[in-house]
């Protein structure tokens, strides 16, 4: 009765995760000295990404090479998927943190320190403040800069979105081509889908560009532009990592990877880019739109 | 209460008092008498509370006492392989947090109670005094009358028994009138906590916050921050002297006097000589200075500066001013005392960190200079 | 109940060498390394409570000044709760889960290997966040207790950056712990192990892993948004740009609250399998413990503010948080009666996880009933931040958490070791914690109650009575933990040989498999499913 069905699958041992573990350490042990302008900083930031590039072709390669040796039956196909499914969960936790905050500061704290409600005499701190939001005028501007113009929601964060969501529907459709073994469909649909990553990317940079030098929105413009970059910075960074998983799958796809059964790293490529389309839909609404 | 009292004797007392009574049987063992109607009801709830706790722990005691003496194996208790499947056992998920939430529903009910009598802002107040937090000192301002005062810790020597609990200038306040505080900070979070008249609220930099009281006996009450707020948050007493109303009048009337008489001597364009503002400035530097600075002036290595031939109380007056005025740009904790002092008590600080201490520049600073700087 | 266990097919025993253990993908030796790595930080976090307490044996300040007071604090705090007891429950979760409901190993063994191996380089940033204060020029110590409040932690230097990224390193270590144990349940149960058969430790390290799974990405953000705020310019917390200091308190409690059961649950779990063993009867009520389990995990995440009753919220709010803390007297009430009707016309005996069993029972219900007390918003006005607190917190750290981990460690040693542990030692170092901790921190209550708030270097003489009793108990517990060292190291290295079951009442209406395999179990514990019949 041991089939490769009835029998657990055990990776050997691997020498993977110490090296991932040495990796992150060295990336943040760098940015703790960076910050605090220590001049081997820089340095073990980039000895850490250099060992996580590493890693990654490491790591990825011996899994793949033990998904084509079909080493893997439908538990460990389970497994990754509900593992998948938790790591998204915890994101979407991370995400709703700092809506969370978004909302606490337009709806809480912000009209306290305007007058109103609960804690509404803190107005006599700041005569003259009042709230409004987009908060343009800071109670105190001293130590910020004055933010000239807030973000529209028209123009360039309206074409994100609709590229946010073809690719969604270009990603799908790639989907369907490998469950119909339709390998070109499969890989034009990457493709596309890749390709609208990185406009939207490149959108997107254009746009802190113009929020930098023209509108006065920054970093350092007090809260409206500390939660707005918060937000577009932490999404645009899971698009990028989002793009880059696409890329890998591609590439495999264009070898002749996956089956109609046996795509895991499809789809799990493929619910994160979902998740970080409907994150973007969140912002789009919350911080560009109302 | 003292140290010579032997260790022994307070261990046996106080084991005692665990075996005779509940812990609420001494002053010692509790909350502080309460001097005001809205800590005395808080007294009251936490004696409820305390009762039901400990008839709780009566009764969950009780019955793991008599199970572990009655069903051990060695007296040849037989396990009943089936009681969880009897009545008890069918229903007793019911039954049991139907009780707790029987209790938990008395103790939220007289704790609603009491939280609305906290939170009743609506009434007039005959007292506002703005509560600010700094680092590591309690600034009073009388909102009504304009006075501000500003309270320091007294020193070991000046405290004695009352060390960390004793402060330079109490603050003031007359009894049987509703008071209103005003709790804020100037840099991060304290909070001022005098238990026997008015519960803790934080002071939170930027935000206000409100609490109100009214004492009813006269006397000295003491408190201490309970925010943790840096490397002074042990020495920020808090001392409250309620007194008479008429007392309090007068006291008032003195203080603003003197007040007036300050401002106007800062204002004056008197030409100042230099033992004049070393001894005033010893007085301003003992108030705001010395928590950090140190009466030496030599600061507390690695965190606080040594004034004491530091390089910027030698150097040049101009940066000494600088970061005594606006602050330091690298470290938020040296905060800015342009707002806080008029320009004679900066005159006079300035001049004497120059020259106390063996610095001896020589350098005299007048409020005049102060003025121009300012700009 | 038997499980049939196939031919070890790998046959490929352990590696040798440091590989073993660095490369491994074995949930027992990871668990093993989980365990040594708590039992390490067991002693340096506890070292600096030693150094707390002798600071405090007398007014004034003689051994530490102020800034490395509180740094020792914020450390022994995080040691404590990151380093120990979360990493001992995981390794207890490690070794035991797959066994208990029949599988290999864990769901994701490399993954596994990278949790574990992120814990010590996180230690590595934590301590030399406090050790960077000696170089000079690195600005303030990280003088703000564990809670780290902006502005205090905005003021502070470089150790806090270093702190807050050794927090990213274990909030992603926690994650990926947790989400291989949710999986490992959800997934690896042999055939014949239904959910509502599978032990109560089981259930327990479920809810604690769905709970850091949604909670440890809060504390990500709230300390990532505090490093912008002290590099790069934004007004999260500074009321002049917009923000408020107190929404970190939101993020922090919102994670800090749930984290409290994350410390809890394992040991609740570990004694939904200690007290049916040593009453030798089946354990009363097993599903409305589940169901309750269930609902504390609910409630656990909404009242998070009842640690922040003095910031000013509105009388709905406060109101709200009050009775929703309030109310989780009920499913907590319900665990500790269930264990008390399960001990209930049983058949009684005391070994070492026994009495550690009915020690929490007593202790933790003691924590709770202050708890409680706490949850009172008026009193809590008086009670917060004074040493009520701290007694309150280490009455339901210790015997809540911590001894559940002891009464797992002596219930389980002779399955991990293959040895008995010396019984009369082990009673021994029962009753001296016991004691010990009682007299540590029962006067606490008092000298909160009196006035002494918490957190400060230096007191008022009027409380120096309870400190030095306080102080005395410290050392005398902190003592008692050589003799635990000293008796699980004699148990790793040799003595009786323990059966494979080696508890007489072990398993009664318990399906576990752990007792099924030997003691100590094969280097893989189940190469195919085991059958339950
Ligand atoms: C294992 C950890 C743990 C656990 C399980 C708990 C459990 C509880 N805690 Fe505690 N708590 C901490 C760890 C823990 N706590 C820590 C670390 C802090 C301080 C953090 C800091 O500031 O640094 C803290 C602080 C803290 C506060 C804030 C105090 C302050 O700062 O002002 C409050 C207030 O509500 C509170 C309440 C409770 C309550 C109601 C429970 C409940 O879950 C308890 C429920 C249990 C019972 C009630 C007992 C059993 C029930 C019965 C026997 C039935 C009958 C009982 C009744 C009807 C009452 N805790
Ligand atoms: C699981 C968590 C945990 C555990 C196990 C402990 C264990 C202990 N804690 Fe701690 N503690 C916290 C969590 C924990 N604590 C938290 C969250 C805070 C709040 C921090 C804050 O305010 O920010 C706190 C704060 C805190 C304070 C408050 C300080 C203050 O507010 O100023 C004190 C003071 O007494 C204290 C004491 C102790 C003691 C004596 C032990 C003992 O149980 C430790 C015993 C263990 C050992 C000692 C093992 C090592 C043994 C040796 C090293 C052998 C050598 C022995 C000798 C030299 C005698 N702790
Ligand atoms: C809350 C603590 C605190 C208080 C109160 C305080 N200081 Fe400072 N002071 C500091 C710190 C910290 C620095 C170091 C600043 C830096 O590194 O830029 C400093 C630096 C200085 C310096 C420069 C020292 C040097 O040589 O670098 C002077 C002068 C000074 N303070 C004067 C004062 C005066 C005058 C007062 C009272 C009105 C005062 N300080 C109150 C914390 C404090
Ligand atoms: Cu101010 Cu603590
Ligand atoms: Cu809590």
């Amino acid at each position: 009765m041991s089939t490769a069905e009835q029998n657990y699958f055990i990776p050997e041992p691997s020498r993977w995760p110490a090296v991932a573990v040495v990796g992150l350490f060295f990336l943040v042990l760098g940015f703790a000295l960076w910050m605090n302008g220590v001049s081997a900083g820089p340095v073990s930031t980039g000895i850490g990404l250099l060992v996580i590039i590493y890693l990654f072709f490491g790591w990825f390669g011996d899994v793949i090479d033990e998904s084509l040796t079909n080493k893997y039956n439908q538990d460990v196909d389970r497994s990754f998927r509900q593992g998948m499914f938790w790591f998204i969960t915890s994101e979407v936790s991370f995400f709703a943190t700092f809506f969370g905050c978004l909302y606490y500061f337009r709806n809480i704290s912000l009209p306290w320190l305007g007058g109103e409600g609960q804690l509404g005499v803190s107005n006599i701190l700041w005569e003259g403040f009042t709230y409004t939001w987009p908060l343009v005028n800071l109670p105190d501007v001293t130590n910020y800069t004055q933010l000239i113009e807030p973000m529209g929601a028209g123009g360039i964060p309206a074409y994100n979105t609709i590229i946010l969501l073809s690719s969604g529907v270009t990603v799908t459709w790639a989907h369907w081509g490998l469950k119909k073994d339709n390998r070109a469909q499969l890989v034009w649909g990457l493709i596309a889908t890749i390709a609208l990553g990185m406009i939207f990317f490149a959108l997107q940079a254009y746009e802190y560009y113009h929020a930098y030098t023209e509108l006065g929105l920054t970093l350092n413009s007090g809260i409206y532009g500390s939660t707005f970059y918060m937000l577009t910075g932490f999404h645009g960074f899971h698009v990028t990592l989002g793009t880059i998983m696409l890329m890998v799958i591609c590439a495999r796809s264009m070898k002749g990877h996956f089956t109609e059964e046996n795509h895991f790293a499809f789809e799990g490529v493929a619910w994160y880019w979902h998740f970080v389309d409907v994150v973007w839909l969140g912002l789009y609404l919350f911080v560009y739109w109302l | 209460m003292s140290k010579s009292k032997s260790f022994l004797a307070t261990l046996s007392a106080f084991l005692l008092t665990l075996i005779a009574s509940p812990a609420y049987a001494d002053y010692v063992f509790n909350l502080p008498e309460p001097v005001a109607p809205l800590t005395s009801q808080i007294y009251d709830l936490h004696m409820l509370t305390t009762k039901i706790a400990t008839i709780i722990m009566v009764i969950v005691i009780g019955i793991v006492t008599y199970t572990i003496l009655k069903f051990r194996k060695s007296n040849g208790s037989e396990a009943d392989q089936n009681f969880h499947k009897g009545a008890f056992g069918t229903w007793s998920w019911i039954l049991v947090p139907v009780i707790v939430l029987g209790i938990d529903l008395t103790i939220a009910g007289s704790a609603t109670d009491a939280l609305k009598q906290i939170e009743d802002y609506s009434q007039k107040n005959d007292v506002t005094v703005k509560v600010t937090g700094s680092q590591w000192k309690w600034t009073y301002e009388y909102m009504d009358d304009d006075v501000r005062i500003v309270s320091n810790m007294l020193s070991k020597e000046e405290a004695g028994d009352n060390y960390l609990r004793a402060v330079d200038n109490p603050l003031v306040l007359p009894v049987n009138k509703r008071i209103r505080f005003l709790h804020t900070a100037s840099d991060v979070l304290h909070a001022w906590w005098v238990p026997q008249i008015v519960y803790k609220k934080d002071s939170i930099p930027g935000y206000i916050n409100e609490t109100w009281t009214k004492i009813e006996k006269e006397g000295t009450y003491r408190g201490q921050c309970a925010e943790i707020c840096g490397t002074g948050h042990a020495f920020m007493p808090i001392v409250v002297e309620a007194v008479s109303e008429d007392k309090y009048n007068a006291w008032m009337a003195e203080k603003k006097s003197a007040m007036a008489a300050a401002s106007a001597e800062a204002a004056s364009d008197k030409t100042w000589t230099m033992d004049e503002l070393m001894s005033r400035g010893e007085k301003v530097y003992n108030t705001n200075c010395i928590a950090c600075h140190q009466v030496t002036g030599e600061g507390v290595p690695g965190v606080f500066p040594a004034l004491k031939g530091g390089k910027i109380a030698t150097g040049p007056v101009a940066g000494h001013m600088d970061i005594v005025m606006n602050g330091s740009s690298k470290n938020p904790v040296m905060a800015a005392w342009a707002g806080a002092l008029n320009d004679l008590e900066l005159a006079a600080l300035i001049t004497y960190e120059r020259n106390a201490w063996g610095n001896n520049t020589g350098d005299v600073v007048q409020p005049s200079d102060i003025k121009s700087a300012r700009k | 109940m038997s499980a049939v266990i196939h031919e070890d097919h790998h046959h490929d025993g352990p590696p040798a060498g440091f590989k073993r253990w660095l490369y491994s993908t074995n949930h027992k030796d990871i668990g093993t390394m989980y365990l040594i790595f708590a039992l390490v930080m067991l002693f340096i976090g506890g070292g600096m409570a030693m150094i707390i307490r002798a600071e405090l044996f007398m007014p004034g300040i003689q051994i530490v000044n102020p800034d490395l007071y509180n740094n020792l604090l914020t450390d022994h705090a995080l040691i404590m709760i990151f380093g120990m007891v979360m990493p001992a429950a995981a390794g207890m979760a490690n070794w035991m889960i797959p066994m208990m409901i029949g599988a290999p190993d864990m769901a994701l063994p490399r993954m596994n290997n990278m949790s574990f191996w992120l814990l010590p380089a996180a230690a590595i940033l934590l301590l030399s966040s406090l050790l960077v204060q000696f170089i000079p020029g690195t600005g303030v110590p990280i003088n703000t207790g564990w809670t780290l409040y902006p502005p205090l932690s905005v003021q502070t230097g470089m150790g806090m950056d270093l702190l807050i990224f050794s927090v990213h390193l274990l909030g992603i270590s926690s994650i990926m712990a947790s989400i291989n144990i949710v999986t490992t349940i959800l997934n690896m149960r042999a055939p014949g192990m239904p959910f509502m058969k599978m032990p109560l430790f089981v259930w327990a390290w479920l809810f604690t892993g769905l709970l850091l799974i949604i909670v440890m990405p809060v504390l990500a953000g709230g300390v990532t948004m505090l490093l912008f705020d002290r590099h790069f310019g934004t007004s999260f917390f500074d009321a002049a740009g917009g923000g408020d200091p107190v929404l970190f308190q939101h993020l922090f409690w919102f994670f800090g609250h749930p984290e409290v059961y994350v410390l809890l649950l394992p040991s609740i779990g570990v004694l939904g399998l200690v007290i049916p063993t040593f009453s030798r009867k089946p354990l009363f009520g097993y599903k409305p413990l589940v169901f309750f389990m269930g609902f504390l995990f609910a409630l656990g995440l909404v009242v998070w503010a009842h640690h922040q009753y003095t910031i000013g919220m509105s009388l709905g709010a406060t109101t709200y948080f009050m009775i929703g803390t309030i109310l989780i007297s009920i499913p907590i009430g319900l665990m500790l009666f269930n264990f008390i009707f399960t001990m209930w016309r049983g058949s009684l005996t005391f070994e070492t996880p026994m009495l550690f069993g009915i020690a929490i029972i007593l202790m933790f219900a003691f924590a709770g009933v202050t708890g409680v007390m706490l949850a009172v918003v008026p009193a809590d006005l008086q009670y917060h931040d004074s040493y009520f607190v701290v007694a309150h917190f280490h009455y339901a750290l210790i015997p809540g958490a911590v001894f559940g981990l002891y009464a797992g460690v002596f219930y389980w040693l002779p399955k991990w070791t293959g040895h008995m542990y010396n019984e009369k030692q082990g009673k021994i170092f029962f009753w001296w914690t016991t004691l010990s901790f009682n007299l540590t921190f029962f006067p606490q209550h008092f000298s909160g109650l009196a006035g002494m708030p918490r957190r400060i270097v230096d007191y008022n003489i009027q409380y120096i009575e309870f400190n030095q009793i306080s102080s005395i108990g410290g050392f005398l517990f902190g003592l008692s933990h050589l003799l635990f060292l000293y008796i699980i190291i004699k148990t790793v290295k040799g003595g009786e040989k323990a059966a494979d079951k080696p508890w007489e009442g072990a398993q009664i209406g318990t399906p576990g498999l752990e007792w099924t395999l030997p003691s100590p179990p094969p280097f893989h514990s189940f190469t195919t499913p085991p059958q339950i019949k």
